[in-house]
C-alpha cells in the first residue's frame, strides 16, 4: 500500500511539472450499452486530482488516463456506481466528487438554493401586499399648482453649461 | 523608449483619476459649477493618457523590447505580430491595464453626453468613477506594473502562453473588460441618485442605456469565451461551470435583472431601492470576478494565503466601494415604496418575480463557487463543485424563471387578469405544446424529462412572443405593415427574448441529442458513428511559426451523400513545452461534427481520437447573439427617444 501511495505521488509530482507533454489518452470503452454509460457518467463526475479544474473525461494528463483504467477496471468486473464512488473518496477524498456529497459541511450548499427560492416566494408574496396598500394619492392643489408652473417655464439646469 | 513614456502617462493617469474623484465630488459639496464641470474634462485626459500608456506597452511588444519583465514573460520573437498585440493582455498586468482603460473608456463616454444630465449628477458619476479608476491605477502601479525594466535585458522572451494564441483570445477579453466594466456606470449613477436624493423615473432613464451597453458587450464576450472553449479545447465542452466563467457569469445574470428593474422603475416609478441595490450588486459582482481571475485564489487557497499583495489589495477596494455604497444606501436609501401601485397579476409584479429569481440564480451560482473556498479556507476539508451540482441547483431557478418570463413580457403594466392572460395566450400556449410533442416524437430522446420539459419551456416563451405581437398588429388594419413597423424597444425586446429561448433550446438539445465516440484510429481505418462514417485518410506533419504541427484528414461521408473533409490537428509549441489541440469542425444549424485528436498510440500511426456529433451547438452562440441585438436595438430606441424628448428629461429631473 505504502509503495503504491509513494508510485501515486510520484505521478502526481511528475503530472503537475510536466502535465502535457507526455500525456496519455488511450480509449476505453464497453460493448454493453449500460456499462458504457455507466463508465461516461462516472469520468464526467469524478475530478482529475492534478488539473485545474477538469474531469477525467476531458483530462489528457497521465493520473487521469490511469484513474480511467481504475474505474474501467472496476466498471467491467461488474462493481456498481456507489462502489466506484465510495473507493474513490477512499483513496483521495471527497475533492474527487464533482458533485459533493451531503454531510455537515454541505448540507448547507445543498440547501442554499431551496431555502433563497422559499425566501423570495416570500419576499414577493410580502411586496405584493404593500404595494396592493399604497394606493396612488391625487396631487394636492399645492403640487397641481407647481406642476403647471414646472410645465410654462421649464428650470432647465441641464443646460447650465 | 516609448514604453518609458508610457510608464509616465500612467503615472499622469493617476493624478488625473485623483482629480476627477475629489475636484467633481468637491464641486457639489460646495456647489461651485465649475468645479462639478471639471470631472467631464479629467475623464478624457485620464482616457488619453491611459491609451497612450497602452499603445506605449503594446509598441514595446510589436518592437521585442525584451527588457520590459511583462514583455519577456509573455513574448517571443517567433510569435506573429497579432499574437504580440494581443499578449498586451494575455497576462495578469497587460489585462489590468486593459482593465483601466476600458474604465476610463467608459468615463470619457459618460462625459460626453454628460450634456443631457443635470450638472450634480454628472459631477458625482465623474467623481464616483474617478475613485474607482485611482483604486485601481493604485493596484496597477503598486503591485502589477507591466512597465517594469530587467537588467539586463532578456535575449528572448518565454513565449505567450499557448492557449491564448488564438483570434477569439484576441476579442474575448476586452469584450469581456467592456461589459463587466461597463457596469461601473450605473453603479456611479446610482450612487449619484442616493448622494442628491434624486431617486426619480429620470434617473432610470439616464442609467438605462449605459446599463444595456455593457450588457450587450458581456453578452458577446461570454459567448464568444464559451465559443472559444469549444473549438479550442478539444473536448467539445462549451461551458464547464469553472470559477473563471460563473465570475463573469454572475455579472451577466444580475445584470439582466438590472436592466428589466430600470424598465420598471423608469416607466412606473416603482422599485426604486431595488434597482439600486441591483446597481450596486452588479458592480459589486464585477469587482469580485476581477478579485477571483486575479489574485491567484482559484490555483489554491493557499497560494493566495503565501502571496496575498494582490488579492487582498482588490479585496480592499471591493470591500471599501461595496462597503460604502451599502452605507450610503442604508442612510440615504429611498424608505418609502413610492411609485404606482400595481396588482398581483401584472407586469411589474411578474418583472419583481423575476428579477428575485435571476438574484437567486446567482447567488445559487456565488455559493457553488466560493463554498470550497471558503470551507479550504477554513480547514474544513477540500470538496469540488463541479457541473452536477450547478446544473441540478441552477437548473431549479430557471424552470419558474423561464415560467413568468413568458407571463412578465405579456402581461399588461398595473392590472391584469389571469382569465385575459389565459384566454390570449391558450392558442398559442397550446399550439407550442403541440409542436413540442412533434419536436420530441422526431428526436431521439435519451434523457427524456429534461429535454421534454426544456423544449416545453422554450416553445412557451416563443408562444408567449408571438401573442406578444400578435396582440398589437391584430387590430391594425394592415397586419403586414404593422408588423414591419412595431416600435424598435418592442422588437428589440422580441429578439433578445427570442435569442434566449435559442440558447435555451441549444443548451438542452445539445446535452441530449450529441453522439461521441473515443477511439483509436490508424491512417486507412474507419468507423461509424449514427449515421456517419468517419473515415481518417492520412497524418501529415508542418510546421508553424512558433509550433509544430501534426495534422489529420479525415472524410465524414453519411448515405444520404454527404461529404466534408476535416482537418483536425495537434500542435506542440516550443517554447513553453506545450501541446495544443485544434479540432476539426464542419458547422451546421443543426449540427456540429467535431473531431480532435487526442495521442499517438503505437508506431503504426494510430492515435486516440474524439468524434463528436454536437447537435443544435450553433444554437448556443446565436441566441447570445440574437440577446446582444435586441439589446442594441432597446438601446438605440432609447438614445432616438432621448433626443426628441431631452427637454421633457431635463423637466422630469427637476421634480423631487
Amino acid at each position: 500500500m505504502a509503495e503504491m501511495l509513494r508510485a501515486l505521488c510520484l505521478v502526481v509530482v511528475l503530472g503537475l511539472t510536466v502535465s502535457p507533454t507526455f500525456a496519455a489518452d488511450t480509449p476505453l470503452g464497453f460493448e454493453d450499452p449500460a456499462q458504457q454509460a455507466l463508465f461516461e457518467s462516472l469520468l464526467e463526475e469524478l475530478r482529475c486530482l492534478v488539473c485545474q479544474n477538469q474531469s477525467l473525461a476531458d483530462s489528457h494528463a497521465d493520473l487521469a488516463q490511469d484513474l480511467r483504467d481504475e474505474v474501467h477496471r472496476m466498471v467491467a468486473a461488474g462493481e456498481n456506481r456507489e462502489a466506484i464512488l465510495g473507493f474513490m473518496v477512499e483513496r483521495y477524498g471527497d475533492f474527487v466528487l464533482y458533485r459533493p456529497p451531503v454531510k455537515s459541511t454541505t448540507w448547507m450548499l445543498w440547501l442554499a438554493p431551496l431555502m433563497l427560492l422559499f425566501g423570495t416566494g416570500i419576499a414577493w408574496w410580502l411586496t405584493q401586499r404593500r404595494a396592493a396598500v399604497t394606493h396612488s394619492v391625487p396631487l394636492s392643489e399645492e403640487e397641481k399648482a407647481r406642476l403647471a408652473r414646472l410645465t410654462i417655464e421649464p428650470q432647465d439646469d441641464s443646460r447650465q453649461h | 523608449m516609448i514604453s518609458e513614456y508610457g510608464h509616465f502617462a500612467l503615472a499622469l493617469a493617476l493624478a488625473c483619476a485623483v482629480l476627477q474623484a475629489i475636484v467633481p465630488l468637491t464641486g457639489v459639496a460646495l456647489a461651485r459649477g465649475s468645479w462639478m464641470d471639471f470631472g467631464n474634462h479629467a475623464a478624457r485626459w485620464q482616457f488619453f493618457l491611459l491609451g497612450f500608456a497602452f499603445l506605449g506597452l503594446a509598441q514595446a511588444f510589436l518592437a521585442h523590447d525584451y527588457g520590459l519583465v511583462y514583455v519577456a514573460q509573455n513574448s517571443n520573437s517567433a510569435l506573429p505580430w497579432y499574437y504580440r498585440l494581443s499578449a498586451v493582455w494575455g497576462a495578469h498586468e497587460g489585462s489590468l491595464l486593459l482593465w483601466v482603460l476600458v474604465l476610463a473608456g467608459w468615463a470619457a463616454a459618460v462625459s460626453l453626453r454628460s450634456r443631457s444630465l443635470p450638472r450634480d449628477i454628472a459631477a458625482v458619476v465623474m467623481g464616483v468613477m474617478g475613485l474607482v479608476s485611482t483604486a485601481f491605477l493604485l493596484f496597477l502601479i503598486i503591485t502589477s506594473n507591466p512597465f517594469l525594466r530587467r537588467w539586463p535585458a532578456a535575449q528572448d522572451g518565454a513565449d505567450l502562453n499557448p492557449l491564448l494564441q488564438d483570434v477569439g483570445l484576441i476579442v474575448h477579453p476586452p469584450l469581456l473588460y467592456m461589459g463587466y466594466v461597463g457596469f461601473s456606470v450605473p453603479f456611479a449613477f446610482a450612487i449619484a441618485a442616493l448622494v442628491r436624493g434624486r431617486m426619480t423615473p429620470a434617473w432610470a432613464r439616464w442609467a438605462r442605456p449605459w446599463t444595456l451597453a455593457a450588457w450587450v458587450f458581456l453578452t458577446l464576450g461570454i459567448a464568444l469565451g464559451s465559443f472559444w472553449a469549444y473549438y479550442e479545447l478539444g473536448w467539445g465542452g462549451w461551458w464547464f461551470w469553472d470559477p473563471v466563467e460563473n465570475a463573469s457569469f454572475m455579472p451577466w445574470l444580475l445584470g439582466t435583472a438590472l436592466i428589466h428593474s430600470l424598465v420598471v422603475s423608469e416607466k412606473r416609478g416603482s422599485f426604486k431601492n431595488w434597482t439600486v441595490l441591483l446597481a450596486i450588486g452588479t458592480f459589486a459582482l464585477s469587482l469580485l470576478g476581477t478579485f477571483l481571475v486575479r489574485s491567484g485564489v482559484l490555483t489554491s487557497v493557499h497560494a493566495f494565503a503565501t502571496d496575498p499583495a494582490r488579492g487582498i489589495f482588490i479585496l480592499a477596494i471591493l470591500g471599501s466601494l461595496v462597503g460604502g455604497a451599502l452605507l450610503l444606501y442604508a442612510w440615504r436609501g429611498p424608505s418609502a415604496l413610492a411609485g404606482s401601485s400595481y396588482g398581483l397579476v401584472s407586469r411589474e409584479s411578474f418583472l419583481l418575480a423575476n428579477s428575485l429569481l435571476l438574484t437567486v440564480a446567482t447567488l445559487t451560482v456565488l455559493i457553488g463557487t466560493l463554498y470550497p473556498l471558503v470551507l479550504d479556507a477554513l480547514s474544513l476539508g477540500k470538496i469540488s463543485v463541479g457541473p452536477p451540482y450547478f446544473n441540478l441547483a441552477f437548473g431549479l431557478v430557471m424552470v419558474p424563471l423561464v415560467v413568468v418570463m413568458g407571463l412578465g413580457q405579456f402581461a399588461r403594466w398595473k392590472e391584469d387578469s389571469l382569465g385575459r392572460l389565459a384566454q390570449a395566450l391558450s392558442r398559442f400556449a397550446l399550439a407550442a405544446g403541440l409542436l413540442g410533442g412533434l419536436a420530441i416524437a422526431v428526436l431521439s430522446p435519451n434523457e427524456w424529462g429534461t429535454t421534454l420539459g426544456g423544449v416545453l419551456l422554450a416553445l412557451w416563451l416563443v408562444a408567449s412572443t408571438a401573442a406578444g405581437v400578435w396582440a398589437r398588429i391584430r387590430e391594425r388594419q394592415h397586419r403586414w405593415r404593422a408588423l414591419f413597423t412595431l416600435p424598435r424597444a418592442f422588437v428589440g425586446q422580441c429578439l433578445a427574448h427570442l435569442g434566449f429561448t435559442v440558447t435555451l433550446a441549444g443548451v438542452v438539445l445539445t446535452s441530449s441529442q450529441s453522439a461521441d465516440l473515443h477511439t483509436r484510429l490508424a491512417p486507412g481505418d474507419s468507423v461509424e458513428l449514427g449515421q456517419y462514417t468517419v473515415q481518417f485518410e492520412s497524418l501529415r506533419d508542418y510546421q508553424g511559426p512558433n509550433y509544430r504541427a501534426t495534422r489529420g484528414t479525415f472524410h465524414i461521408t453519411t448515405t444520404g451523400g454527404e461529404r466534408h473533409t476535416l482537418m483536425p490537428e495537434k500542435r506542440f509549441y516550443q517554447v513553453r513545452n506545450m501541446a495544443m489541440t485544434e479540432a476539426g469542425i464542419e458547422p451546421g444549424f443543426t449540427r456540429d461534427l467535431y473531431i480532435s485528436l487526442g495521442e499517438p498510440l503505437g508506431d503504426d500511426g494510430a492515435w486516440s481520437v474524439r468524434l463528436h456529433i454536437k447537435a443544435f451547438v450553433r444554437w448556443l452562440w446565436l441566441g447570445a447573439l440574437m440577446m446582444a441585438c435586441g439589446g442594441v436595438l432597446a438601446m438605440s430606441a432609447l438614445t432616438v427617444r432621448k433626443r426628441r424628448e431631452a427637454p421633457q428629461a431635463a423637466l422630469a429631473s427637476t421634480l423631487p
